[in-house]
C-alpha cells in the first residue's frame, strides 16, 4: 500500500506552549488511521494544520508523496484533504444540493446557479457509496445522521482522497454509529483513505485499521487493534494506569428524594419538550437519562432546577412542592446541580476560583457577615476545596476561564460536592473531559450515591449511563419511553429505544438477535 | 559560562519579562490611546489651518508645514495653560504676593477639578450600569431631574441650618435620578423592553419636563427667563477658596462616593449579585440571584448617581437651574466610564482626565480652535479605547494574558 499522506515532524509552537512536537504520522492509501488523544493532546492542532488553518513552525507535508504547502482550508481542499467536523457546517434552510455547491457554485450562463447539475452528481456520489442522501431534501428536516452524510458528501464532491472525521460519532445513537462506520468502509472500498479522530476508545478497537496515540504534543506510540485493548490505549493517552471500568457496589435505595408527576415543560420555542413525565429518585440510587441529545433532557434538567418555567404537573423535593420554586429556593432544599454548559451557566469565567466557589454559597454566614463578604474566609474555604478536589492551578485568585475544562469542571464539583446535599442533578458531567478527570467525576459521583444521595445523572454518552446509572430511564421526543433496570440494560436494547424503537419491540428484536 | 555572564543574561532576561508585562497590562492601552487622540487632534488642528495651504499654494512648503506645526503646538500650549494654568503667570503671581493674582494664577488648575467633579458622579453611574450589564445612556435625563429636585430643595425649604439643607438637597437630587433611574430598569426587569431604547426616550422626556418647569412652576418670578430662583445660602456647597475660585465641596464628596460605589460593588453580597449578573447572567440565575431585582437596583443606583451630578452642578457651581445647564455630562460619561474600564477608580482618572480636557478646550476657543477639536480628542480616545486591537496593533502590543477585556453589556442583543 502506498502512501496518500505524509506529516514529516511537525512542530507548532504557540506562546509558552509546544502544541506539536515533532510529529510524525503516514496515512496509506485505503485505511483508517484512529488518532487518540485526550483533549489538549494536539489533534485538533495538528489536523488544523493539515487543513491549512495554522501554519507549522517545522515539518513538511507530503500528499501521494508530493510536498506540500497548504496556507488555507481552500489549498487543503485543492490538494485532496477533506474534513467533516464536529459541529456541521450546514445552513438548515438551505437544500442538501445548495449546501454541497456552497463555496464551489456551478453556474449557469455566468450568472444563475446551476442546482440541475449538481443534484445530478449528489445522486450518482450517494449511489457509489450507498449514502442515501435525497438533494432536494432541505437540511433542517434530515437527521443528525444524515446530515453528518450530506457532509461527507460535500467532500465526495470536492474529490477528497483524504476524509478527516472530527469526532464523528459525538452526535450519533450507537445504531446511527454502526451506520457511519459503514459508510466509512464503503469509503475505503472506493479508494478513500481516512483520519479518524476520537477519544472513544471502544471505536477506535472497532472501526481503525491502525492506531497512533497522542499525548502533549508528541506521538507517544502506534499499534494496530489486534495487538490493542482499551486499558493499554488508555495508559498510552493518560500516561499511567487508568480505572476504566467503574467500580462499584450494588446500589441500596432508600426513602424517596425526587418526585416527579406528569411534569410538561416547554422550550424556547413554546413546543413541548418534556412531555407528561414522572419518575422518582431515591436515595443512594443513581438514576440515568439515556437519550439522544435535544430529546427534551435539557428542559427537564433546567425545570427540576427552577431555570425554567414548567408548563404542567408537579415537582416534589423530600416532601416540598418545589414546583416554579426558585433556583436558590430549591438549592437552599438540599439539591445540587452540575449543569450541562459549564462555561455558559455553571462559572463566570472572568472571575476568581474563588469567587466561583462561593457563586451559591457567598450571602450566607460565615461568607457574608451582615451584608459585607468576607474575603478572607472564602479565600481560606476555597484554598480548602482545591486542594481536597485537586483543582490544579496557581493559586485560589486565578480567573475559571484559564483553567482547563477538566478543572473547571473539577471547580463545579467542589462547589456543589462540599454542600450538605440530598440531591444531585449532574448533566453531561464528562463532556469534552480527559479520560482522567472523568474518571475522577465518575469516582466523585458514586461516593455521593454511597453516601445517601439521590443522583439523577443526565448524559447522552450512553456508556457513561451504563456505566454509573442504577436504573436507566430512555428519554425519546420528550417522553420518558421506559425505565430499565441496569443489569437487564444492554448498549443494543437502550440504543434501539433511544432511536424511536417501541420498548417491547426493541426487546424483542434484541432477544431474536 | 562564566557567573558574570550569567547574571548579564538573567538581567537581560527579567528585563524583557518587565516589558511583556508592561505590553501586556491593561493599563497600558488607555495611556497610549489617550496620546493616539491626543496626536490625531493635533494632527487636525494642523490640517485644518487655512493659511498652511495658502503658504504651500504659493510654493511655500516648507513654511506652510512649519506654520500649520506651530499652530497645533500653539493648541496644545493652549490645551496645557487652560486646564493646568499657565507656569509663568504662576510664578508672577507668587512673586508679586497678590491674593487676587494667586488666586487668577491657579484658577484654571482648580477650574478643572470643577469641571471633573459633575463627570465622576456620571461616570459612576455609567460604570455601575456596564458591571451590572445594562447600557444606561440616561445618565444626562437623570441628571436633570437630579438638578431639578435639588434646585427646588434648594430654594423652597427654607429655615435649614446648612449641615441639614445641604445633605437634604443632594438627597432630593440622587432621589429624582434614582426615579428616572427606575422607571426603565423596572421595565426591563419585568417587560424586558430594552434598557438603551428606554433611557434615551426617558432623556427626552426629562428635557422637555425641565423647559416646561422652567417656564412655569420654577421660572424665577420676578424674570421672564427660562431660570430658577437661585438657591439659599445654607443649600450651597462651601466653596474653599474667594472668587474666582469655584472649587467646592462636591469633588471631595464625589471622591468619597467613588469609594462608597467601589465598596459596595466589591465588598457587599449586593455588589456580587449585581456583578455577576453582569458578567454572566445565565451564570447568576443558576445560582440563585435574583435577575429582575438586581436590574431594578442597578438602574436605580446608576440613576441617583446621575442625580447626584446634577445636585451637584446646581449646588456646587450655577446655584440656580437654567435651560440646557449640563451640556452633554451625561453622554460623556459614558465615554469616560468605558476609559474608566467601569472600575470606580478608572472612572475617577479618566473623568479628571475629561475634567481638565473640557477646562482647556475654553482656552483653545480664545486662541481661536474651535471647541470642537476636544471633542474630536475624546472621540479619538474613546474609538482607540474601544478598539484595543488598534492600540495594539499600531504599538506591537502582546494580547492580553487572560481573557481580561471585558465584555461591558451583555444584554443587547445577547438574550
Amino acid at each position: 500500500m502506498t502512501n496518500v499522506l505524509e506529516l514529516k515532524g511537525i512542530t507548532k509552537r504557540f506562546p509558552g506552549v509546544l502544541a506539536n512536537d515533532n510529529i510524525d504520522l503516514t496515512l496509506k492509501k485505503g485505511e483508517i488511521h484512529a488518532l487518540l488523544g485526550e483533549n489538549g493532546a494536539g489533534k485538533s492542532t495538528l489536523m488544523n494544520i493539515l487543513y491549512g488553518l495554522y501554519q507549522p513552525n517545522e515539518g513538511e507535508i507530503f500528499i501521494d508523496g508530493e510536498k506540500k504547502i497548504i496556507n488555507s482550508p481552500l489549498d487543503s481542499i485543492k490538494a485532496g484533504v477533506g474534513m467533516v467536523h464536529q459541529h456541521f457546517m450546514l445552513i438548515p434552510v438551505f437544500t442538501v444540493t445548495e449546501n454541497v455547491m456552497l463555496g464551489d457554485e456551478k453556474l449557469r450562463g455566468g450568472v444563475f446557479l446551476d442546482r440541475k447539475v449538481v443534484a445530478k452528481r449528489i445522486l450518482e456520489l450517494s449511489q457509489q457509496y450507498n449514502l442515501d442522501v435525497d438533494p432536494d431534501a432541505y437540511v433542517r428536516d434530515l437527521s443528525v445522521g444524515v446530515q453528518q452524510r450530506v457532509e461527507i458528501i460535500k467532500l465526495l464532491y470536492r474529490e477528497a482522497k483524504v476524509l478527516i472525521f472530527d469526532e464523528p460519532t459525538a452526535v450519533l445513537t450507537p445504531q446511527e454509529a454502526d451506520g457511519l462506520f459503514e459508510v466509512m468502509n464503503n469509503l475505503l472500498d472506493k479508494g478513500k483513505s481516512i483520519i479518524f479522530i476520537t477519544h472513544k476508545l471502544k471505536e477506535v478497537l472497532k472501526a481503525s485499521d491502525r492506531i497512533t496515540v497522542i499525548r502533549q504534543g508528541k506521538v507517544v506510540g502506534s499499534t494496530v487493534p489486534e495487538e490493542a485493548d482499551e486499558e493499554k490505549l488508555a495508559s498510552m493517552m493518560v500516561g499511567r494506569p487508568v480505572m476504566l471500568n467503574v467500580d462499584k457496589d450494588p446500589s441500596n435505595p432508600k426513602d424517596v428524594v425526587l418526585d416527579v408527576q406528569n411534569l410538561n415543560v416547554l422550550d424556547d420555542r413554546s413546543q413541548l419538550a418534556v412531555d407528561n413525565v414522572s419518575f422518582q429518585v431515591r436515595e443512594g440510587e443513581i438514576l440515568g437519562i439515556a437519550g439522544v441529545q435535544g430529546n427534551g433532557q435539557t428542559q427537564l434538567v433546567e425545570s427540576l432546577t427552577g431555570l425554567r418555567e414548567n408548563f404542567a404537573g408537579d415537582i416534589f423535593l423530600l416532601g416540598n412542592k418545589v414546583t416554579d420554586e426558585s433556583p436558590r429556593k430549591i438549592t437552599e432544599f438540599g439539591s445540587a446541580h452540575i449543569p450541562e454548559d459549564r462555561q455558559r451557566d455553571g462559572l463566570v469565567l472572568n472571575y476568581s476560583i474563588t469567587d466561583n466557589l462561593a457563586l451559591n454559597t457567598y450571602y450566607l454566614d460565615p461568607f457574608s457577615v451582615g451584608a459585607i463578604l468576607q474575603e478572607e474566609i472564602m479565600k481560606k474555604s476555597a484554598e480548602e476545596l482545591i486542594e481536597k478536589f485537586d483543582i490544579r492551578t496557581p493559586n485560589a485568585e486565578t480567573t475559571a476561564g484559564s483553567l482547563s475544562g477538566g478543572n473547571q469542571q473539577k471547580v463545579i464539583v467542589a462547589r456543589e460536592f462540599s454542600r450538605p446535599t440530598k440531591f444531585i442533578v449532574a448533566s453531561q458531567p464528562t463532556r469534552g473531559l480527559d479520560v482522567g478527570s472523568i474518571e475522577y467525576i465518575h469516582a466523585r459521583l458514586i461516593e455521593k450515591r454511597d453516601a445517601g444521595t439521590a443522583v439523577l445523572l443526565v448524559s447522552s454518552e450512553l456508556d457513561e449511563v451504563m456505566q454509573l446509572a442504577d436504573r436507566i430511564a430512555v428519554m425519546y421526543r420528550g417522553e420518558i419511553v421506559d425505565v430499565l433496570d441496569a443489569k437487564d440494560a444492554t448498549k443494543d436494547l437502550v440504543g434501539l429505544i433511544m432511536a424511536g424503537v417501541n420498548p417491547a419491540e426493541a426487546k424483542e428484536m434484541v432477544k431474536v438477535e | 559560562m562564566t557567573n558574570k555572564e550569567k547574571e548579564s543574561k538573567n538581567n537581560k532576561s527579567s528585563i524583557s519579562v518587565f516589558f511583556d508585562e508592561v505590553s501586556r497590562s491593561s493599563w497600558l492601552v488607555p495611556i497610549l490611546a489617550i496620546f493616539s487622540g491626543l496626536l490625531v487632534g493635533g494632527l487636525i488642528v494642523m490640517f485644518t489651518t487655512d493659511e498652511m495651504y495658502i503658504l504651500i499654494g504659493d510654493g511655500q512648503i516648507f513654511e506652510g508645514l512649519s506654520l500649520g506645526f506651530r499652530a497645533m503646538v500653539d493648541s496644545f500650549v493652549a490645551l496645557f495653560t487652560g486646564s493646568f494654568g499657565s507656569p509663568t503667570k504662576i510664578i508672577a503671581a507668587l512673586q508679586s504676593g497678590d491674593d487676587l493674582l494667586i488666586r487668577r494664577a491657579f484658577n484654571p488648575f482648580l477650574e478643572s477639578f470643577v469641571a471633573s467633579t459633575p463627570y465622576i458622579f456620571a461616570g459612576l453611574a455609567v460604570a455601575l450600569g456596564f458591571k451590572t450589564g445594562l447600557f444606561n445612556i440616561g445618565a444626562e435625563g437623570q441628571l436633570f431631574m437630579g438638578a431639578i429636585f435639588s434646585v427646588w430643595v434648594g430654594f423652597a425649604v427654607k429655615g435649614l441650618p446648612a449641615i441639614i439643607h445641604i445633605p437634604l438637597a443632594l438627597l432630593a437630587g440622587a432621589l429624582g435620578g434614582a426615579i428616572w433611574g427606575f422607571i426603565p430598569g423596572w421595565l426591563k426587569a419585568k417587560t424586558g423592553a430594552h434598557e438603551v431604547i428606554n433611557t434615551i426616550m426617558m432623556n427626552y422626556v426629562a428635557f422637555r419636563l425641565s423647559e416646561y418647569l422652567l417656564r412655569g412652576p420654577l421660572m424665577r418670578p420676578e424674570t421672564f427667563t427660562p431660570v430658577s430662583p437661585m438657591i439659599l445660602e445654607s443649600a450651597e456647597l462651601p466653596r474653599f477658596f474667594e472668587s474666582p475660585i469655584r472649587f467646592h465641596l462636591g469633588f471631595f464628596i464625589a471622591l468619597f462616593v467613588a469609594w462608597l460605589v467601589y465598596w459596595f460593588m466589591f465588598k457587599t453580597k449586593w455588589g456580587f449579585d449585581l456583578r455577576t449578573v453582569g458578567a454572566n447572567p445565565r451564570a447568576a440565575k443558576y445560582a440563585g440571584m435574583n435577575i429582575v431585582r438586581s436590574t431594578i437596583l442597578a438602574m436605580v443606583l446608576s440613576g441617583a448617581l446621575a442625580g447626584l451630578a446634577g445636585a451637584n452642578e446646581v449646588l456646587g457651581v450655577n446655584h440656580n437651574l437654567a435651560l440646557a445647564f449640563s451640556s452633554g455630562y451625561g453622554f460623556d460619561a459614558i465615554a469616560l466610564a468605558l476609559l474608566g474600564k467601569s472600575h470606580p477608580f478608572g472612572v475617577v482618572l479618566s473623568a479628571i482626565l475629561f475634567g481638565f480636557l473640557r477646562n482647556g478646550a475654553i482656552r483653545m476657543q480664545i486662541v481661536g480652535i474651535p471647541v470642537d477639536i476636544i471633542t474630536i480628542i475624546q472621540a479619538m480616545v474613546i474609538i482607540f479605547i474601544a478598539a484595543p486591537a488598534i492600540v495594539r496593533s499600531i504599538y506591537r502590543l502582546k494580547e492580553p494574558k487572560e481573557s481580561d477585556e471585558q465584555t461591558f453589556v451583555t444584554s443587547w442583543g445577547a438574550n
